[in-house]
């Protein structure tokens, strides 16, 4: 695993508006797996936050502790003012690529719709008005395109331009990307994340963003959330990815290089020490 | 017998003027039912459970051979079996995984009560045979208000089902983070399901549900990506299957489900084709641009 490039932002923000996300000593565990203790931290609105750590370490689970679909052991965790719930129309998603059937009998514009109102029961009824919403979702995430194309034939970095226009259909206040660039070309990984950036600085909107790999997403990172071994070290991309902090959290030794604005991590072990690995994110 | 009087068996239309009306009832029944497996298909399609739809009908089988045998309302005892079986495999087998060897377990189980039943029957075998291969001629009035008011149900539970529904199955992953609830609508579903597999089952069978509940879709699905036109046309297709299947059969003297399974295989495969051809022409359209 490497990790990420440039200069990034300057210090974490400073928190004048009310954060979006409020973690107060959350803290999670499965049976005896520790995935995260003590966890204190606020993210402000336009900030863009990403989460690291290898697999099992709970970044998804972080994930979906703020969809409200994952209740904390301990602590309580806060979505603008209010306690995380689930379906809350003040946060996006953004998945992972997950490809469709071919046959799958729904278009482009079918499944931005979904994403607006498919948690509605009964059938559409206002299609005219959705129209005209989803021609301004599509053409805003640049998939005008492909409005009229089955899912099933997208590629994946088309896919997940359609995902990014259902998260920003209810112009979230929280956008929470779960590795949305995985198996996505370069040039689709950059559009993605900057249609994603774009949301925090244009809309002020707080972004999570989980990922393996930050080089691709460094130059909008504000912090970074290292999840590893059932700790965590929070800070900005200078902070955070070093030899020492890195080594530490894995418990063995890691060097962290820089090279050509990119972040190279070498000795990257396969399993963590101190927890149980590899249960799954 | 020689070929002409197989052909008069399968085909004979004297005397049609005068059957039609004596099947009107079974005519509205065979609409009705169209209308159900039609829609109920495309989510059949969408959430893969053609499985489950065979093994749901074979405990529905079973139900209807019971109920048969202690002289009750067939239709009833199909509903029941297929009730209790869609509920098993809705709160069982969550995973499709899980569920397809639930279904398997199920199945045989559940033919074999059927044909158990069957032999301890003693009424007219044509009642029998009827279970497995479909008799809706002889719908009485009464069994047709049942048949009406499941499939107005179905119907009803569909259309209110119908956006979240579809979420779940094609996206599972961003209808769970919208908080729509997967669980409690699949086991809705189920059982909507189990409704439709046993009204199906009074025309085409417990051995053929499949010919109204998956090919409709899956040939309306192989023409068409506008939601609304795929649901349009497995209607259109189910309907054609069933209403002109019963047509046909007055015709001859033949159970109507042979009629109805070939009419919408036959419709199946001209969706193929005209699938195959336009993606042929789309291919070496491709071809032709990357050549340019």
């Amino acid at each position: 695993m490497a990790a990420s490039t440039q200069p990034a932002p300057t210090a974490a923000p400073i928190h004048a508006p009310e954060p979006v996300v409020k973690l107060r000593n959350a803290a999670l565990r499965f049976g005896d797996r520790l995935l995260w203790d003590g966890l204190d931290l606020d993210i402000a609105p336009g900030e863009f936050l990403a989460v690291l750590g290898p697999n099992g370490s709970g970044k998804t689970t972080m994930l979906r502790t703020l969809m409200g679909l994952q209740e904390l052991s301990s602590g309580t965790v806060n979505v603008a003012g209010k306690p995380a719930t689930r379906g809350s129309r003040l946060v996006g998603t953004i998945p992972q690529q997950r490809s469709f059937d071919d046959n799958t009998p729904l278009r482009a514009r079918d499944l931005v719709a979904l994403g607006i109102d498919g948690h509605k029961w009964g059938i559409r009824l206002k299609r005219k008005a959705m129209r005209k919403r989803v021609d301004e979702l599509l053409e805003l995430v640049g998939a005008t395109a492909y409005a009229e194309r089955p899912v099933g034939v997208l590629s994946g970095g088309e896919q997940q331009r359609l995902r990014a226009a259902q998260a920003l259909a209810d112009n979230p206040r929280l956008l929470l990307c779960d590795e949305p660039l995985l198996s996505l070309d370069l040039h689709h990984q950059q559009a993605v994340s900057s249609l994603i950036h774009r949301q925090a600085c244009d809309h002020g909107a707080a972004v999570v963003f989980v990922t393996h790999e930050i080089n691709p997403i460094l130059q909008y990172v504000d912090r970074v959330l290292y999840l590893a071994g059932g700790r965590f070290h929070v800070g900005t991309p200078e902070e955070v990815m070093r030899s020492e902090v890195l080594s530490e959290l894995y418990g063995s030794p890691i060097e962290v290089f820089e090279s050509n604005g990119r972040i190279v991590v070498v000795g990257m072990p396969e399993t963590v020490n101190h927890a149980h690995p590899h249960q799954g994110a | 017998m020689d070929l002409s009087e197989i052909w008069g068996t399968v085909f004979s239309f004297e005397d049609y003027a005068e059957i039609l009306p004596l099947v009107s009832n079974s005519l509205v029944a065979g609409a009705l039912l169209g209308l159900v497996g039609g829609m109920i298909g495309i989510f059949v399609m969408l959430r893969d459970m053609a499985f489950a739809v065979h093994g749901i009908a074979e405990l529905s089988f079973a139900g209807a051979a019971f109920a048969l045998l202690i002289g009750s309302n067939v239709v009833f005892g199909s509903l029941v079996g297929s009730v209790l079986a869609s509920l098993v495999l809705g709160l069982m087998g969550a995973a499709a995984k899980d569920r397809n060897s639930i279904i398997g377990v199920l199945m045989p189980f559940g033919l074999g009560l059927g044909i158990l039943f069957l032999a301890l029957y003693q009424g007219r075998s044509a009642n029998k045979f009827g279970l497995l291969t479909g008799q809706i001629v002889a719908v009485d009035t009464v069994q047709l208000g049942l048949l009406a008011v499941c499939s107005v149900i179905v119907l009803v539970a569909l259309v209110a089902m119908w956006r979240p529904l579809t979420f779940i199955s094609v996206d599972p992953a961003v209808a769970a983070a919208r908080g729509v609830p997967a669980g409690r609508l699949s086991v809705a579903f189920m059982v909507v399901l189990g409704l439709a597999v046993a009204l199906s089952i009074q025309v085409v069978g417990a051995l053929l549900v499949l010919s109204l509940l998956i090919t409709p879709a899956a040939a309306a699905i192989r023409v068409a990506t506008n939601p609304v036109v795929t649901v349009g046309l497995s209607v259109v297709f189910a309907m054609t299957s069933v209403v002109g299947g019963i047509l046909l059969a007055l015709a001859g003297s033949l159970p109507i489900s042979p009629y109805v399974t070939t009419i919408s295989f036959l419709i199946y495969l001209v969706c193929r084709l005209i699938a195959w051809s336009r993606d042929r022409v789309r291919h070496s359209e491709t071809l032709a641009a990357q050549a340019a």
